[in-house]
């Protein structure tokens, strides 16, 4: 979890974090690259429509929004994937900027983890893990939750790193 | 220098205005997974509102569902929208 040091935020990631903030982040560049479809609801989460019921008017907004804000989400994944150890376990030290695209970017890796896994607001995330461990400790479903989780809390450390100092 | 104001004896109701003349909104709705917190910072950091400010629209957007977070011509509220999906927050356009 982040702390703050003078003006960094820093963190220690053991290796499986690592591992797992790597293969989100380029999960995330991955949809937003050769995997980017309209019809995916995640591409349509992290890619709102600006007018829900004015289809046509979203598409010409979109049309000169899209491409910068596509270009900054994968910025965004990418400084993750650029800030972390490149592999075994290791300390990351993130400026202002830094610390903000991390922010930007776990955020993008939760709502589209969010959108797979049907967080909705009545779910108790203790309980979906219970739930999904009693069920079979092995699934996947267990191992995305708690990557879910994980970046919740990795989210408000750094969050807080940041702000509060 | 600018010439006194002076207060129109009225002011029309934004309900009773014809759509045209009603001003545009950027709305920000609910979402399961952004944290409060983080909410309350990107609508710190985008419109530079104070904390109390931010943090009343943050509630306003988690119990009533969504919430005006700025108003004015239409393309400066597209922009807003747009800024707030850079952040991940789930934005929309429309009139007030």
């Amino acid at each position: 979890m982040f702390r703050r040091q003078g003006s960094h935020c820093v963190a220690s990631f053991a290796q499986d974090e690592v591992r797992v903030l790597r293969k989100v982040a380029g999960e995330v560049v991955g949809l937003l690259t050769d995997g980017f479809d309209h019809d995916d609801p995640v591409v349509d989460r992290l890619f709102p429509a600006i007018y829900p019921d004015e289809p046509a008017e979203s598409e010409e907004v979109r049309r000169y929004t899209e491409g910068d804000l596509k270009t900054a989400k994968i910025d965004q994944a990418g400084a993750i994937l650029a800030g972390l150890p490149s592999e075994g376990s290791g300390d990351v030290a993130l400026d202002a900027e830094e610390a903000e695209a991390w922010l930007r970017a776990i955020n993008d890796a939760r709502l589209a983890m969010g959108i797979r896994l049907e967080i909705t607001g009545d779910t108790d995330l203790g309980e979906e893990l219970d739930d999904a461990v009693l069920h079979d400790p092995t699934s996947t479903r267990v191992f995305q939750l708690s990557v879910y989780a994980y970046l919740g809390y990795l989210q408000e450390s750094l969050l807080h790193a940041l702000i509060d100092g | 220098m600018a010439a006194p104001q002076i207060a129109p004896e009225k002011t029309p109701d934004i309900e009773e205005l014809p759509a045209e003349d009603r001003p545009w909104v950027t709305i920000v709705w609910d979402d399961p997974v952004n944290l409060m917190t983080y909410v309350t910072w990107v609508f710190q950091k985008l419109f530079g509102y104070s904390r109390e400010k931010a943090e009343e629209l943050m509630l306003a957007v988690h119990h009533k569902g969504r919430a005006v977070v700025s108003t004015g011509a239409r393309e400066r509220m597209e922009h807003d929208a747009s800024q707030l999906h850079a952040y991940g927050l789930w934005a929309t356009v429309d009139r007030q």
